[in-house]
């Protein structure tokens, strides 16, 4: 019936319209989608031959046996098995890791904290304290380490012939397995320059009023660097952080140079260089990847300690943003 | 824009560990070759020596060759140690090398069962090569792996003990009587240390591991052992006494000459093992464990005392096979994706097989020759001292070390036990070589 259907033509043309135009915003944001896929493809490419392929790779061959000459084959939990249980070194070089993550990163956080204040204080000769503090971390790090290894060499290092004359027992440093991760904190935290310059200029950003009205309230040198100078450079403060961890998880020249030097193994005829020296104290989770991988030719365990690696990276930057919101304070 | 944190350090994160792990890629070991070792050709070889009168006489010995195969001309590239050596065999490529040499034999296990170095059966079988009539049984041993011959030996390395003949006869000593078995050589080490306060003025031998050449397996083979694996293939450091009976020695040489603490302090006060400054040189220690080439930087460094050249002492129940001694040596090999293998094959052969050829770099190098015929040249320069390591290359009971799948890993793991027990970390030996034994087992099993 007419008087049935003039309604329904009339119902159905707003559904019509509504259907064309429901197309037309997904034609638009599908067009919209391409666009923004088409301007991220650079980062996409990248992303996905520098990092999701090598990871896919890495969990792959943490499964197999591979040798990087011969097809891959199928081990199951083998590899996870040896390096968990049957690897006696796997675990001093996880605890050192850990280690130089908690104790070196620390302080070098706090003494680039603490000089950078100093420096952001000082009224005359700023530009040289500065240049001083900041040149060593120019420094080749191979070049640094082998300095450090010699001025504190036990038998002929003059930091020991310094402390012997006052009378203060010397430690044998990157001889001795207790004082070689202290003595690697040493050299890092000699070549704080980095830190102490992001600091500054985080520091030189606090606003002026708040310190002049924290005085006026009568707060302490202590209060006015706890409620505002550490609120105000905390994102700075969590970068380093988390900066610092990762270079810890990828810290690898320095150990090995020292252990290599102190331990007077150059390579040559006699024992391989056995990275760890003395006793496993400056063997890290890297080294054994590439002694597992490149020395061994144990692709698959190496796999297993570089997921390990990638594993402990993503834990230890998920509970600093968590415990801390962001890089980017929150009114950003 | 605001900055997604978690994304943006969770890659940074990832990349830091995967960019570690990330160059891994496949060669093929593929052992055909069809090159005409006649036809014009260039072909590259990676060694690793790296002093200048090394590379030279590397360089002189390479030019013999080219004028003796004028089709073939030799690209060399220098300081190649076995790290760069495994990622160019792994990687192949036209820039990489046709022939190659390393230092480490205990690395050839490693090449050979992985396929990074090419099996010269064929090129043997084709130029019609007896091995059992050119080169010493030892040196055969450790160019092969479970009776794959991936590399021939180039020139060989003997080890021996120097002695300073001065120091000698002021400590009352006859230095033409150098001690023959451990007990006379503790004595003697105990006469020639002198104290200076809480150090020494001389020490009469520095027995630590890491007293350059006083390693492991250089003092084993003064040890009568039968060899790091038994025949099915599993560690005998736990079951053969001869481990810890060496073990126990050196533990005793470390405490009767002032103990671990003080030896590994003194030893921080020493130079370069390739330098002038080598303790030995310069008098620090009076008595050194080294290989031949010493004798070619004591002239360099032109010593101010007379030194003197024996075997190293034996087991005082094993006086009968003194004047034997550890050997090693060079080792040569053909790149298994080289596409010149039939060329490269004849670099290998010269520099390995020619009796000249092997003369004239051990000459120039300072080397003992690797082949029987070599060893009695006439044409083979050296001194009476010279002639103390060219003994221990021929007698019957040297020995060297054993190939493993997994390279000198099993050594790593037996010098941990060994450097632990000098330094007094580990006291229980017996059980210290049964987990050691163990670890051994498991680490290989682990990379079958």
């Amino acid at each position: 019936m007419s008087t049935d259907t003039l309604p329904a033509k009339e119902a159905a043309a707003p559904a019509a319209a509504s259907a064309e135009a429901r197309n037309t915003l997904r034609s638009k944001r599908r067009r919209n989608a391409l666009r923004t896929a088409l301007f991220m493809s650079p980062w996409l490419i990248g992303f996905g031959v520098f990092f999701a392929y090598p990871l896919i790779s890495t969990l792959y061959f943490s499964f197999m046996r591979y040798d990087g000459l011969n097809p891959p084959t199928w081990r199951g939990l083998e590899n996870w098995t040896y390096v968990f249980s049957d690897m006696p070194k796997f675990w001093p070089a996880m605890q050192n890791t850990l280690w130089l993550a908690v104790v070196m990163v620390t302080c070098r956080v706090v003494f680039g904290l603490g000089i950078g204040m100093l420096i952001t204080k000082i009224k005359t000769g700023a530009g040289f304290f500065r240049t001083l503090f900041y040149l060593p971390y120019l420094a080749p790090p191979v070049a640094a380490t082998l300095a450090f290894v010699f001025l504190l060499n036990p038998g002929t290092g003059p930091v020991n012939s310094f402390l012997e004359a006052v009378g203060i027992p010397a430690p044998s440093w990157f001889n001795d397995a207790d004082w070689a991760k202290p003595a690697l904190t040493v050299l890092a935290v000699w070549g704080v320059g980095d830190l102490m310059v992001i600091f500054m200029a985080a520091l030189l950003d606090v606003p002026k009023e708040q310190y002049e009205a924290a005085e006026l309230d009568g707060a302490s040198p202590w209060q006015r660097f706890r409620y505002i100078t550490l609120p105000n450079i905390s994102p700075i403060v969590l970068f380093a952080v988390v900066t610092g961890i990762i270079g810890a998880m990828q810290y690898y020249t320095q150990p090995i140079v020292a252990a290599k030097v102190a331990s007077g193994v150059m390579g040559g005829s006699g024992a391989p260089f056995q990275p760890g020296y003395p006793d496993n104290s400056t063997l890290t989770l890297p080294q054994l990847v590439y002694s597992l991988g490149f020395n061994q030719f144990n692709y698959g365990a190496a796999c297993v300690v570089a997921l390990v690696l990638f594993a402990l990276s993503m834990a230890f930057t998920a509970l600093l943003m968590r415990r801390r919101g962001g890089l980017i304070g929150s009114g950003d | 824009m605001p900055v997604r944190p978690r994304r943006a350090a969770a890659a940074l994160a990832a990349t830091a560990s995967i960019a570690l792990f990330a160059s891994a890629c496949t060669g093929s070991a593929n052992n055909a070759a069809s090159d005409d070792p006649k036809a014009e050709t260039t072909i590259t070889f990676w060694h690793g020596w790296s002093a200048p009168a090394e590379v030279k006489a590397i360089e002189d010995s390479v030019a013999r060759f080219e004028q003796a195969h004028p089709n073939i001309k030799v690209k060399l590239v220098g300081d190649i140690n076995d790290a760069k050596l495994g990622q160019a065999l792994r990687a192949g490529g036209s820039n990489g090398p046709d022939v190659v040499s390393s230092f480490t034999t205990s690395n050839v296990g490693k090449f050979c069962s992985s396929g990074a170095l090419a099996d010269l059966k064929p090129f043997i079988e084709k130029s019609k090569l007896d091995l059992d009539k050119t080169f010493p049984k030892v040196l055969q041993q450790y160019t092969q792996f479970e009776g794959r011959r991936c590399a021939l030996p180039l020139l060989s390395d003997a080890y021996g003990l120097y002695y300073n003949k001065d120091a000698f006869r002021k400590a009352g000593l006859d230095p033409e009587a150098p001690p023959k078995t451990w007990t006379q050589f503790a004595e003697v080490a105990k006469r020639l240390t002198k104290a200076k306060g809480d150090s020494y003025e001389q020490l009469g031998f520095m027995p630590n591991y890491l007293g350059y050449e006083t390693v492991v397996e250089h003092y084993m083979s003064q040890w009568k052992h039968g060899g790091y694996f038994a025949a099915d293939g599993t560690s005998t450091v736990a079951k053969d006494p001869a481990f810890a009976e060496m073990m126990t020695y050196q533990k005793s040489l470390v405490d009767s000459l002032g103990g671990f603490k003080k030896l590994d302090k003194y030893r921080t006060t020493f130079g370069d093992e390739w330098g002038a400054k080598h303790p030995f040189q310069t008098g620090q220690v009076a008595m050194q464990l080294d290989g031949e080439w010493r004798l070619n930087f004591i002239k360099d460094a032109k010593v101010g005392f007379e030194v003197g050249v024996a075997p190293l002492p034996v087991a005082d129940d094993e006086v009968a096979e003194y004047g034997k001694g550890y050997l090693s040596g060079t080792i040569m090999g053909i790149a298994p994706q080289s596409k010149k293998q039939n060329a490269a094959w004849e670099l290998v052969k010269y520099m390995t097989t020619d009796t000249d050829a092997v003369v004239q770099f051990a000459n120039a190098i300072g080397n003992v020759p690797s082949t029987f015929e070599a060893l009695k040249s006439p044409k083979l320069k050296f001194d009476d001292r010279f002639k103390v390591f060219l003994d221990i290359a021929r007698h019957p009971a040297s020995t060297t070390m054993d190939g493993a799948v997994n390279g000198t890993t099993y050594q790593e793991t037996l010098s941990d036990l060994a450097h632990r027990y000098e330094n007094g970390t580990v006291t229980d030996l017996k059980k210290g070589l049964a987990d050691t034994a163990a670890q051994i087992d498991r680490d290989i099993a682990a990379a079958k």
